[in-house]
């Protein structure tokens, strides 16, 4: 049991931190909450890759005299890729967000919901 | 040992800012304390030996995000509804018995992906399929192909240089969509 735990408590935390974040996406009525929450999932998803990435006893993936095991630097790579997109599509969230309160006067999804069913 | 308890308590850290983050009703509140979370992420990086990622966290997931955040709650609102009317009433958002079917939702995808987690490798594992196919030939070849001595940057710039072109057209067209969105129109 302990031997399970300590295997695996690194993805359970992911894990948490992204139903964290997916409660946020799909709970809040809060736009920026809700992009708050896709970081929170977002993030906890390289977590999980990072953490895959590590070998015990490696070092970092650069090379030096006399390192016998490095980590994995693949999965390193692919995060770094997918922070930047991470933050283009917070990016293009939150312009939407600011056009949204523009159009509605409010950033809840809820009322926006209300107004539109009343015009139409 | 050390380095177990260290990792625990940074990820005790980081499970309650991220739950702060998402239950604060001033949301610029939620926003520094989202900047908190990323840096503590960058931290937990830095102990996991990705340093390449844990200072791209740094500067890109904890200052561009919040800058961006910031920008957002300037050009809108700063709480939650409701918010504006009592700032000081209360701290976090109460939940809402409508929400309950939610988080029973969230719960379960916990429970499941639990469940599939057993039977992945062990954290560390050498031995873990991840470890055996590709990246092995990264460590070995990666200086005499390509002279760079960081791994993350030869397979970054060399072996996987049409990804980073990928990535550069994801900002560029996320850079065009926010100019589109934004732009003054004459109405």
């Amino acid at each position: 049991m302990i031997e399970l735990i300590l295997g695996k408590y690194n993805y359970w935390i992911c894990i948490a931190l992204m139903m964290v974040g997916f409660y946020a996406m799909i709970a809040k009525e809060n736009l920026i909450k809700k992009v708050i929450g896709m970081n929170i999932f977002q993030t906890a998803v390289f977590l999980f890759y990072v953490s895959g990435a590590k070998v015990n006893g490696g070092t970092a993936p650069i090379l030096m005299e006399g390192a016998a095991l490095y980590d994995n630097p693949l999965p390193h790579t692919l995060m770094l890729t997918g922070i930047v997109v991470g933050v283009s599509t917070t990016a293009v969230a939150l312009a939407l967000i600011i056009r949204i309160y523009k159009a509605f006067g409010t950033i809840e999804e809820d009322e926006i919901l209300k107004m539109r069913e009343n015009d139409g | 040992m050390g380095g177990i308890i260290l990792d625990i308590v940074l990820l005790f850290f980081l499970v309650v800012c991220a739950l702060a983050a998402v239950r604060m009703r001033d949301l610029l509140s939620a926003t520094v304390v989202l900047g908190a979370y990323s840096l503590i992420m960058a931290v937990i990086w830095t102990v996991l030996n990705a340093v390449d990622v844990a200072f791209t966290e740094a500067s890109v997931g904890a200052g561009i995000t919040s800058v961006l955040l910031l920008a957002t709650l300037s050009r809108t609102r700063r709480g939650e509804a409701g918010f504006e009317d009592a700032p000081r009433r209360r701290v976090v958002t109460g939940f809402r018995p409508g929400n309950l079917v939610l988080l029973l939702v969230a719960v379960f995808t916990f429970a499941t992906l639990v469940y599939g987690s057993t039977d992945l490798p062990d954290f560390g594992d050498p031995e873990a399929p991840i470890h055996t196919h590709v990246a092995p030939r990264y460590i070995e070849s990666a200086y005499k192909e390509t002279g760079v001595i960081n791994l993350v940057t030869a397979v970054l710039a060399s072996y996987r240089g049409y990804d980073t072109l990928g990535e550069a057209t994801v900002i560029f067209t996320a850079g065009l969509a926010v100019i589109v969105l934004l732009r003054r129109t004459r109405e």
